[in-house]
């Protein structure tokens, strides 16, 4: 302490000796030695002694309060190397996204799906004897394909749903919709339960469920009503208003508007839901989206020129609908949203919220009957009573 | 309107039309990291005075041990090994680390140390299996990850090589927690003697059949350079170290050292001693990888261990009510006991029950 280089007073120091006391006591011949300047700031050092202002925060056991700013450091520890390491890892092992359209026959779901991705991924391409003829039953088929963008892989799925609302009846036509998506929460589950479970469980689940709405400009159906009520619990939903190029700006704004208070007095949830928004900045961008939904889309997969560019769009009589353009559709915002944007954001709800929800009502379930964990049956296709109803 | 909400950094690249937009996917996964922090549990292990505070100190710049009392000798005569553990949140660029060493004092101090890993080895199963239940659990909003990330273990220069007490301990831990050694007060060696010490350290660990973190091998299509150096730092191993609390000027710079009446020891520098090359794995390069290692071997090796025993033993038992065999759970600090009050304790103990007859019934 009475050493003249006053490093016995700075607090990272305190225990340690003062380099200075052995020196002289040697005869050697070395200037005091100075608190190392931190890389980050400047200071202007006057002396050639500085007294430390802002002591660092020294923690014991059970004090975590303390934050060490990086600036507090004597140097760098390098700590957002981390998120390179992770990163690299990512990008090795690549993503998957799972995507579900829904809506009726010729509603354009299948050239959406191909429009948004750039590529012929949906089943209507990737058929070969693909036939447009309306089926009888709800039948749910997916395709997958990896595409890769800058180095970065994705397996993308998309899950197409012929048949739904296109018979006379359409009573229950969601339910088998239902059972998809519960079939892939078991899937995973089972995997996740597994003793020896996989490095990374293969993810099936449905991440976003896009629902096509016809542009009739009136009010939301009761079949819209009925699936949007039952798949938005279990799975994020994204209402989006198909073939928008039948609606002039102003019917599209009012059927806009109609369509969300429909959606708030039948208690549907869409994604973004509002009660998913993690803080402030999410909710003030979810807030923004959630103003705008449903987008109004339209979709094609032909290039016309305008103005000397290619451009995708639909040619009529009248003019060049441009699919790309935000004063002609919303397409480009959906297209943000879904791939842009918030597309982990989708992973993540799927994850956290949807799944678990899933997964302890599945355990619960299972305690309360003492029943062997019946899983819903995969095989024969019909699906439990008593499942059909818990899920409503 | 989303880019006017600063969402640039995901759509500038595609002004681009040709571009479908899911290469902003890194990006978007960034962003909540970011956010979320991260998180590193670093255990060290070894005899007492062998520079372990020091060397912490000295790789994330801290000073953890400030108020720290030394035992005398008669005082430690009857120390046994303790546990403890310190908790700092460190921020960098906007990056949050929250880092937690575990210290292990009194390991190896005493006359007669057989055993005296085992305080230990049960800290680290205490953790899996803490995670265990909570995984299993069916609140799993936050759960706490307190698993033990990478051991650092100090051997001492002084010796030939591995004693029995090095054997014994990293043979005891090495199935469950990633092992560094190191070669701990390097400045007592000459080069010559700290490779010698290396190389038969090396051997040993290969002859007794140690399993220490390896590196994880470079991709084919990484850059030479890379590869350069990921080859120095595995031929390095174990990393002959020294620590300190102290700056020093040397060659007209300042810079942390050891001032000895015939020369300057500057642990930056990288002819001096390996501490950049251990620093630069364990933070730099190599956090992640330590993490993944833990949850995805160790953890996974933990669990599937776990669950067979218990559903062996109810199937022996037959009843439905019986205890689980679990081990006791550590008196818990201040901070698991506020977790423990938020969560209703009874409830846990049956979420976690729940589950695991879920297993013995699915299999």
């Amino acid at each position: 302490p009475d050493c003249p280089c006053k490093v016995g007073t700075a607090p990272l120091y305190r225990n340690s000796l003062c380099a200075q006391t052995h020196s002289q006591e040697q005869g050697l011949d070395l200037e005091p030695p100075v608190r190392m300047e931190e890389e980050m700031e400047e200071r202007e050092v006057e002396e050639r002694v500085v007294e430390i202002e802002h002591p660092l925060p020294c923690l014991s056991e059970s004090d975590t309060q303390g934050i060490i700013k990086g600036r507090d450091l004597f140097g760098y520890v390098g700590i957002e190397a981390v998120l390179d390491q992770m990163r690299r890892k990512t990008m090795k092992a690549g993503f998957e996204f799972n995507i579900m359209v829904v809506g009726q026959s010729g509603l354009g779901k299948s050239t959406l799906v191909n429009t948004l991705f750039k590529s012929k991924v949906s089943r209507k391409s990737c058929t070969p004897n693909y036939e447009e003829k309306i089926s009888k039953t709800v039948h749910l088929q997916s395709v997958s394909h990896v595409i890769e963008e800058k180095g970065v892989k994705m397996k993308l799925t998309v899950i197409d749903t012929p048949g739904f609302g296109d018979q006379i009846n359409n009573e229950n036509c969601w339910e088998p919709i239902v059972k998809y998506v519960n079939e892939q929460y078991e899937k995973y589950l089972k995997e996740e339960l597994n003793v020896n479970r996989k490095r990374r469980i293969p993810d099936t689940r449905v991440h976003c469920c896009v629902y096509f709405l016809p542009a009739t400009g009136h009010w939301l159906r009761p079949i819209d009503v009925e699936f949007m009520r039952r798949l938005g619990k279990i799975v994020s939903i994204v209402p989006v208003i198909a073939k928008a190029d039948t609606l002039t700006l102003e019917e599209r704004l009012e059927f806009k508007q109609r369509i969300r208070q429909d959606l708030q007095a039948n208690g549907i949830r869409v994604y973004p839901q509002k009660e998913y928004d993690e803080d402030a900045e999410d909710r003030i961008l979810n807030d923004k989206i959630r103003e705008n939904i449903p987008f109004a889309v339209v979709g094609t997969d032909k290039e016309h020129q305008v103005n000397g560019n290619k451009v995708l769009g639909r040619k009529t009589k009248w003019g060049i609908i441009e699919v790309e353009n935000v004063a002609h559709c919303e397409f480009a915002h959906l297209r943000d949203l879904l791939i842009r944007s918030h597309l982990q954001d989708l992973k993540d709800v799927t994850h956290n919220i949807h799944y678990e929800a899933y997964r302890v009502k599945r355990l619960n379930e299972s305690n309360a009957n003492g029943l062997a964990l019946s899983p819903l049956i995969l095989e024969n296709g019909t699906l439990e009573k008593s499942d059909a109803e818990s899920h409503h | 309107y989303l880019k006017d909400l600063n969402y640039t950094i995901l759509t500038c690249d595609f002004q681009d039309k040709q571009y479908v937009g899911f290469a902003t996917l890194p990006n978007q996964v960034h962003r909540k990291s970011v956010k979320k922090g991260f998180d590193f549990t670093l255990m060290v292990a070894g005899e007492s005075g062998l520079g372990k505070s020091t060397l912490v100190n000295s790789l994330f710049l801290t000073d953890l041990y400030k108020d720290r009392k030394l035992l005398n000798a008669e005082e430690r005569i009857n120390q046994t090994v303790e546990i403890t553990k310190h908790t700092v949140d460190i921020e960098e660029k906007g990056v949050k680390l929250k880092l937690t060493i575990v210290d292990t004092p009194g390991f190896g101090d005493a006359v007669n140390n057989n055993e005296c890993w085992r305080p230990i080895t049960d800290y680290i199963d205490q953790q899996f299996e803490q995670y265990f239940r909570d995984e299993s659990g069916l609140n799993r909003k936050n759960i706490l990850d307190n698993r033990v990330h990478c051991c650092l273990y100090f051997i001492p220069p002084f010796g030939h090589g591995l004693r029995p007490v090095d054997v014994e301990f990293m043979k005891a831990l090495h199935e469950k927690v990633n092992i560094i050694p190191l070669i701990s007060k390097a400045d007592c060696l000459t080069p010559n003697e700290v490779k010698k010490l290396k190389d038969r350290v090396r051997d040993e660990i290969e002859r007794f059949g140690i399993k220490v973190y390896q590196f994880p091998e470079c991709d084919s299509d990484e850059e030479e350079e890379f590869k350069q150096m990921d080859k120095e730092l595995k031929e390095c191993t174990p990393f002959a170290v020294i620590g300190s609390n102290t700056v020093v000027e040397a060659r007209g710079q300042r810079v942390r050292g050891r001032l000895y009446p015939w020369g300057i020891v500057e642990v930056e520098n990288q002819s001096h001693c390996d501490f950049v090359k251990l620093r630069n794995m364990l933070i730099r390069s190599h956090m992640h990888d330590l993490k993944d290692v833990t949850c995805d071997v160790h953890y996974e090796n933990y669990r599937a261990h776990c669950i067979q025993e218990m559903t062996s033993k109810l199937a022996q038992d037959n009843r439905t009510d019986s205890p689980l065999p679990l081990l006791p759970l550590p008196t818990p600090d201040v901070e698991t006991e506020r977790l423990i009050k938020m969560k209703d304790e009874e409830m846990c103990a049956i979420d976690f029950y729940i589950v695991i007859r879920t297993l013995v019934l699915f299999y």
